[in-house]
C-alpha cells in the first residue's frame, strides 16, 4: 500500500513538472495580484504595510484555487480515477497523497516567494517572517479544503467557478487566523502564538477530516 | 476462484438498467456479453468492477477462503477511457499502474513492465509521451496493464476497439493464457470473439 502511494506521489510530481506551467503560472498570478493591490490602495505606505499580510494571504488563496478543479477531474476524464478506486490502497489515503503533491507543487512555491513579494508591500523583516510562517502552516488546509470542492465538482464540466464558490466560504477560518497571525504586532497587540496555534489546529483538522469528505464525494461522483 | 452474480439490479439516474441478472462463472471461463447499444453492457462491467452501486442482489467471489480481497481489488477493468496520463510515457504509466494495482508481496504472477511492453509490441514507443501516440497504441498500453499487475478477474469493455489485426491476435492469445491459468474474463463486445470455454450473455433493452 505504501508502495502504491509512493508511486502515486512521484507520478503527481512528474506530471506537474512535465505538463509545465503549474507552479510557475501560479507564482506569476500571485505576483500580478500582489502588484495590483498597491495601485488600488494608493500611495499610502503605512496603510500598505498594515494590510500587506492580508494581501499576501488573499493572493495565495486565489493562486491556489487556479487549476484546483483539475485535481481529480483530469483523472476522472482519462479513466484513472476508476482504476484508483480499484486499488488496494484506501481512497482516503489516495486523496491525502494527491493533496500532499498538490501542496508541494502549488503552495510551497508561493510560500517561498511570499517574503520576496512582501518586500514590495512595505513589510519589515519580522512581518515577513510571520507571514511566511503563517502561510506555511495554513496552506495545507487550503489544499485539503480545495480537494473537497474538487471532489464534489469532479463530474461537472466547467466546474471551476462552482468549486471556487463552494470552497472560498470554507476557507474563511483559515484566512482569519492566518492573517491574524501574520499581522500580529503590526498595529494591534495580538500575540503571534495564539492565532498561529489555532491556524495549525485548523490544518490538522483538515488533514483529519477533508480526505474522508473528498473520498466520499468521489465514490458518489463515480455513479 | 469463481464469480457469482446473484439477481443484481443496477439503476442509473433513477432509471433501471439491469434487473434480475444472475450467473456463475467458473475459473478458466469467459463470459461474452453482447447486446445493442445502450443495453447495459458497460453498466454491467462497471457494476462488476465495483464502480457502480447495486440497487439489489450481490456480486461475490468464492473459492479462496484466505483471500479477503473484495471483487474490486481482484478485478482489472479496461473501459472506454484508457487511464493513461498523456504527459507520461507508456512505460511510466505502466510502472505506475503496476504499483497501484499490484498485489501485496507474495502474490506474484505479474510481468515486469519491460516484458508487458514487449507482449503488446510497444517496445518502440515505450519512451514516448502518450500524447504522441495513436488511439490503437493507447489502447495497447491500457491492455498491457492487465499483465503488469496480476488480478484473476478481467473486465474488458470492447477490448478490440481501435486494435489492428496483429494486436487483436496478441490480445486473444493473452486472454487464452489468462484462462489457462484459471482466470476469469468478462468481455463486452460487438465483434465475435473466437474463444473456447465461452459462455454468452445477450442483454436486451
Amino acid at each position: 500500500m505504501g508502495h502504491a502511494l509512493t508511486a502515486l506521489f512521484r507520478r503527481e510530481l512528474k506530471i506537474a513538472r512535465r505538463s509545465g506551467g503549474g507552479a510557475s503560472t501560479g507564482v506569476v498570478f500571485f505576483l500580478v495580484l500582489a502588484a495590483i493591490f498597491p495601485f488600488a490602495v494608493g500611495p499610502d505606505l503605512n496603510l500598505l504595510a498594515r494590510i500587506g499580510p492580508a494581501i499576501l494571504w488573499i493572493a495565495t488563496l486565489l493562486s491556489m484555487l487556479l487549476g484546483l478543479d483539475r485535481l481529480f477531474q483530469a483523472d476522472q476524464e482519462e479513466g484513472s480515477l476508476d482504476l484508483m478506486l480499484m486499488s488496494e490502497a484506501p481512497l482516503e489515503l489516495i486523496v491525502l497523497t494527491k493533496c500532499a503533491a498538490h501542496w508541494l507543487t502549488t503552495a510551497l512555491p508561493l510560500v517561498i516567494v511570499a517574503p520576496l513579494f512582501g518586500l514590495a508591500l512595505a513589510q519589515d523583516v519580522p512581518a515577513l517572517g510571520r507571514v511566511t510562517l503563517s502561510l506555511l502552516a495554513g496552506t495545507p488546509a487550503l489544499s485539503l479544503l480545495g480537494a473537497v470542492g474538487a471532489a464534489v465538482t469532479v463530474s461537472l464540466r466547467r466546474g471551476g467557478l462552482l468549486m471556487a464558490v463552494l470552497v472560498l466560504p470554507l476557507t474563511i477560518p483559515v484566512l482569519i487566523f492566518g492573517v491574524s497571525a501574520a499581522g500580529a504586532g503590526a498595529a494591534d497587540p495580538v500575540p503571534f502564538a495564539a492565532p498561529f496555534a489555532i491556524l495549525c489546529a485548523l490544518t490538522l483538522a483538515a488533514v483529519a477530516g477533508a480526505p474522508f469528505a473528498a473520498a466520499a464525494a468521489l465514490r458518489y461522483g463515480g455513479e | 476462484m469463481r464469480l457469482e452474480v446473484t439477481e443484481i439490479r443496477v439503476e442509473r439516474g433513477g432509471r433501471r438498467v439491469l434487473e434480475g441478472l444472475s450467473c456463475v462463472i467458473e475459473p478458466g471461463e469467459v463470459l461474452i456479453v453482447t447486446g445493442p447499444n445502450g443495453s447495459g453492457k458497460s453498466t454491467l462491467l462497471r457494476a462488476l468492477a465495483g464502480l457502480l452501486p447495486l440497487a439489489g442482489g450481490r456480486i461475490a467471489v468464492t473459492g479462496d477462503a484466505d483471500d479477503a480481497r473484495s471483487v474490486r481489488e481482484l478485478a482489472h477493468y479496461v473501459g472506454h477511457a484508457d487511464g493513461n496520463k498523456i504527459s507520461l510515457t507508456a512505460g511510466e504509466n505502466l510502472a505506475f499502474w503496476a504499483a497501484m494495482l499490484g498485489v501485496r508481496a507474495g502474490r506474484g504472477g505479474a510481468l515486469p513492465v519491460a516484458e508487458a511492453v514487449g507482449a503488446f509490441g510497444l517496445q518502440a514507443i515505450a519512451e514516448l509521451p502518450v500524447a504522441m501516440l495513436s488511439a490503437g497504441q493507447r489502447r495497447r498500453i491500457a491492455l498491457a496493464r492487465l499483465l503488469v499487475a496480476a488480478r484473476p478477474l478481467w473486465l474488458l469493455d470492447e477490448p478490440m476497439t481501435a486494435l489492428d489485426a496483429a494486436a487483436q491476435a496478441r490480445l486473444l492469445q493473452h486472454m487464452l493464457m489468462h484462462l489457462d491459468q484459471g482466470g476469469i474474463i468478462v468481455a463486452a463486445t460487438h465483434a465475435p470473439l473466437d474463444m473456447r470455454n465461452a459462455r454468452h450473455l445477450a442483454l436486451r433493452h
